[in-house]
């Protein structure tokens, strides 16, 4: 087995929930980290407390502006790190802290909450409120391959990474309206309701066939626009789902 | 890619359970591997497309009894959004192996969900037997209203099946009238998404199923997957399913090549053109979003 590769969490303004969907992967986190990944800096989790240099920084939470520490420490794991993820709703869109406008326990001078590619470049998104265990663990499992596979492993990982890299290039808003502006208004939607299924807050029902978004609702977590097979849909990966899903399956034994 | 997709053998069946044949669409394949996963375990439930309150209104839903399945056979010439449901099965409905019926557009949802599950949790591995029916196209509910009530001048509640074949769409009521209206006329109504869509034959599916291809009353059905093949096996040596070999029926795959090669052509066709849409004010082509190449 290959060198593994280093991961940390650095956690901005985040509920957690992130960190612990990555715990959420159970025993496949303890496979993850015994044979793919050394786990090099997380709150609670490591005993750590200098962002140090890693592989893969997976931000949880946005950016608070009037924190002079989120923003030197993200700047920071940016300089530090090969691949910086924006991990979670937060990271990516703002997400709920989208919401803020100051006067909160206990710092009510904090109002300026921004996703972090406004601050730092971002090389991957991995969406939604919380994200999916599955989803992160089989981003780790690609980023392995992409750092210490073969000509193959590497390409293969490229081709998995590339539309959530293509995400993070696409820009740092995105809420249920998305929807509207660039698959229904794009005349690409057919219907399948699976924004409606991914929706962690149910604001979007399905009408007569087509997604209605109750905005009110909506937290701009980013989930149902990524998880679109209209939004983006890579035929080399998909058409491989088998082999794929095996590969991963294989690697978590 | 080929047109047909991958697969590991193609054959014509027809169910042998004729309470699934009279309420089927074709040959019952769909309702008959659900029935057959639901006994022997390899489901704990399917989403389907059930009944709703709106006559010929598809209201997708998990059932777990073959009766439920009986009541949500045949087809509905318009959207059931089936993905709504997918990650609610493993939740709500605590289902630890879900079987899903759909489109080739949702069988490419149901792939995407397994293989990039960003707001699907605990759905990868719990895809038990996803079954895809062929598509030309789909329409909203609105179109197939106006295709029955306004072109086949038949009320909605009155029709008793609904069938696409031999160039005509057919509408049969409850009292023996039948009514036909050429295909070529229901193009106008097709949603826009189904213009863009680039497999006929549910590609991605365990195993997929429509009537081209298979005389009437039989189906042609493509077995896909590892876990297609198996369950495939299992339904054929439970006598599930009577059989012959696809180079033995007419019309034959030629002509379900033929139709998905249309298909696929005209609809990257009109993929490219989107890319020139209109005119940016300096002259230069100003193009829609093409999702298969970024987001
Ligand atoms: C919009 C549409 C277009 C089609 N176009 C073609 C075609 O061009 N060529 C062809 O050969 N076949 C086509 N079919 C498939 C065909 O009509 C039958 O569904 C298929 O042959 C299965 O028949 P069966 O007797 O095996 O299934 P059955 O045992 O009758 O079961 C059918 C299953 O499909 C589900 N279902 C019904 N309507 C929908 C829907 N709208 N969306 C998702 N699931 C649904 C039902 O819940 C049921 O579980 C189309 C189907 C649809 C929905
Ligand atoms: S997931 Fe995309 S294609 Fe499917 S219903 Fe929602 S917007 Fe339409
Ligand atoms: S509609 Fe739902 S899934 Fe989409 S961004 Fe809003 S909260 Fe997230
Ligand atoms: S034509 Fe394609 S996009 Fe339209 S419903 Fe059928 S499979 Fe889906």
């Amino acid at each position: 087995m290959a060198e593994k590769i280093t991961i940390g969490e650095l956690h901005l303004s985040g509920c957690t929930g992130c960190l612990v969907t990555l715990a959420d992967n159970y025993e496949g986190l303890f496979k993850l980290l015994d044979d793919y990944a050394d786990l090099v800096y997380a709150l609670t989790l490591v005993d750590v407390r200098h962002v140090p240099e890693m592989d893969v920084c997976l931000v949880e939470g946005s950016c608070c502006l009037n924190d002079k520490i989120s923003v030197e420490e993200l700047k920071e794991a940016r300089a530090k790190s090969k691949v910086l993820v924006a991990y979670g709703g937060c990271a990516a869109y703002g997400n709920i802290t989208r919401f803020c406008r100051g006067g909160q326990w206990n710092q009510p001078a904090q109002e300026a909450f921004v996703p972090i590619s406004e601050v730092v470049d971002v090389d991957l998104y991995i969406p939604s409120c919380p994200p999916c265990p599955q989803q992160v663990r089989n981003v780790a499992v690609m980023a392995y391959l992409l750092l210490r596979g073969n000509d193959e492993q590497k390409n293969l990982a490229t081709a998995y990474l590339t539309p959530l890299m293509q995400l993070a290039q696409r820009g740092n808003e995105a809420c249920g309206c998305d929807l509207m502006y660039d698959v229904i208004n794009q005349g690409l939607c057919m219907g399948c309701g699976t924004c409606a299924g991914t929706c962690p807050v149910r604001a979007i029902t399905m009408e007569y066939g087509k997604p209605n978004v109750n905005r009110d609702l909506c937290i701009k977590c980013g989930a149902c626009y990524a998880q679109c097979p209209r939004s983006w849909f890579n035929f080399d990966v998909m058409n491989n789902y088998e082999g794929i899903m095996d590969a991963i399956k294989g690697a978590m034994e | 890619m080929d047109v047909l997709g991958n697969y590991k053998s193609v054959i014509s069946a027809r169910s042998t359970d004729k309470d699934i044949t009279k309420k089927s669409q074709d040959g019952g394949i769909i309702t008959t591997l659900f029935a057959y996963a639901l006994e022997e375990g390899i489901i704990d439930g399917a989403i389907v497309a059930g009944p709703s309150d709106e006559p010929w209104k598809p209201e997708p839903m998990v059932v777990t009894t073959k009766a439920e399945l009986l009541a949500a056979a045949g087809t509905r010439y318009t959207i059931s959004p089936n993905l709504n449901l997918i990650k609610e099965a493993t939740r709500s409905y605590g289902l630890d192996r879900v079987g899903i019926v759909g489109t080739p557009c949702q069988m490419q949802a149901v792939r995407k969900a397994q293989l990039y599950p960003i707001g699907m949790r605990d759905v990868d591995d719990k895809i038990a037997l996803a079954l895809g029916i062929f598509c030309m196209e789909n329409l909203s509910y609105q179109a197939l209203e106006a295709i029955v009530e306004d072109h086949c001048n038949q009320k909605m509640e009155s029709v008793k099946k609904m069938d696409i074949g031999k160039g005509k769409f057919t509408v049969y009521t409850e009292r023996g009238a039948v009514s036909q209206m050429p295909l070529k006329l229901i193009h106008k109504y097709v949603q826009p998404g189904c213009n863009v869509c680039l497999d006929y034959v549910a590609n991605l599916a365990d195993i997929s199923s429509g009537s081209v291809g298979s005389p009437d009353g039989w189906s042609t059905v493509f077995v896909r997957s590892m876990k297609g093949n198996a369950v495939w096996d299992g339904a054929i040596a439970a006598g599930c399913f009577e059989t012959k070999p696809m180079d033995q029926v007419k019309p034959g795959l030629d002509l379900v090549t033929k139709l998905a090669t249309e298909k696929i052509t005209k609809n990257q066709k009109n993929v490219d053109a989107r890319k020139t849409v209109g005119l940016k004010a300096d002259g230069t082509p100003k193009g829609l979003r093409n999702p298969y190449e970024s987001p």
